[in-house]
């Protein structure tokens, strides 16, 4: 807006983000906006799940396909990680809302940990599916609900 | 709960009892990102759950899955929650971060209109396998 005027003295700048040593705070702050970006382009692949399961079975075995080929494991891999990135430091993002977690070595703490929660549940979510060996108890119980009707 | 600003300022006294702020729409924005993240917790352990759980499901399978009635409301609960989450915090990043004004607006209003779409497939999808 100001460019114009502003721009052609020589004025003092506040010092530049990239002039910053990286902290861990903040490098954690600026993780929560590139993970919650990338849910929200990830999302485009549950609305192509249900949107192709609603069209046709045709449809619906291409997602399938890609989420289960290498490209889409992938995605799917990045996504859940980011995913409990971004689900544990929002619940860090809650407790500071509620007045905790201030001081500066309670932040790091708690980055800690959310760094740890995003392994361990990143770790537990893919162990779980596969070591189900196929026993399937929710699609199951959903099939035979279904046979019986 | 009292604020440091609350007794003096330079606030006339209409403006503290808006208490809209320089933006005049107060602490909307803030509180429904807040509320839509308190709802995106449950939600999300239930969708991963239910990912997992679904792993390599045929069609068959799947659609009786959703047809359940508690997995159809949970599953209409995740879409609106998360895409309304995802707008709003998408509206953050753009104002922060694009500084065009024009093409700032054009994003703004392209991501809202974007996944209202996105959110009204996902919905009547559900609703038509459901149903």
């Amino acid at each position: 807006m100001s460019q114009g005027a502003s721009s052609q003295k020589e004025r003092p700048l506040s010092p530049h983000l990239l002039v910053y040593k990286p902290q861990m705070t903040s490098m954690l702050s600026i993780l929560h906006r590139a993970t919650g970006t990338a849910l929200a382009v990830g999302m485009l692949m549950v609305a192509w799940w249900l949107v192709a399961a609603a069209t046709s079975e045709e449809a619906y075995n291409v997602a399938r396909e890609f989420a289960a080929g290498p490209i889409g494991l992938v995605l799917i891999f990045g996504w859940s990680v980011a995913l409990f990135y971004h689900l544990s430091n929002g619940i860090r993002h809650l407790f500071w809302d509620l007045g905790y977690l201030f001081k500066i070595e309670n932040a790091y703490k708690a980055g800690y940990f959310v760094l740890f929660m995003t392994v361990l549940l990143t770790g537990v979510t893919w162990f779980a599916a596969y070591n189900q060996a196929g026993e399937n108890t929710l699609v199951t119980n959903a099939v035979e609900e279904g046979e019986a009707e | 709960m009292k604020l440091k600003w609350d007794s003096e300022g330079i606030k006339s006294p209409l403006a503290r009892a808006r208490g809209l702020g320089s933006a005049h729409e107060g602490a909307d924005h803030w509180m429904k990102q807040r509320i839509t993240a308190i709802a995106n917790i449950p939600l999300v352990i239930w969708f991963v759950f239910s990912v997992v759980s679904l792993r390599g499901a045929s069609h068959a399978e799947f659609t009786q899955w959703l047809a359940q009635p508690v997995n159809a409301v949970l599953a209409i609960l995740f879409i609106v929650s998360t895409f309304s989450h995802a707008v709003l915090g998408a509206r953050v990043v753009v104002e922060d971060y694009i500084h065009n004004e024009w093409f700032k607006v054009f994003k703004l209003i392209g991501i809202k209109l974007f996944f209202v779409a996105l959110g009204v497939a996902c919905v009547f999808s559900i609703l038509k396998i459901a149903l």
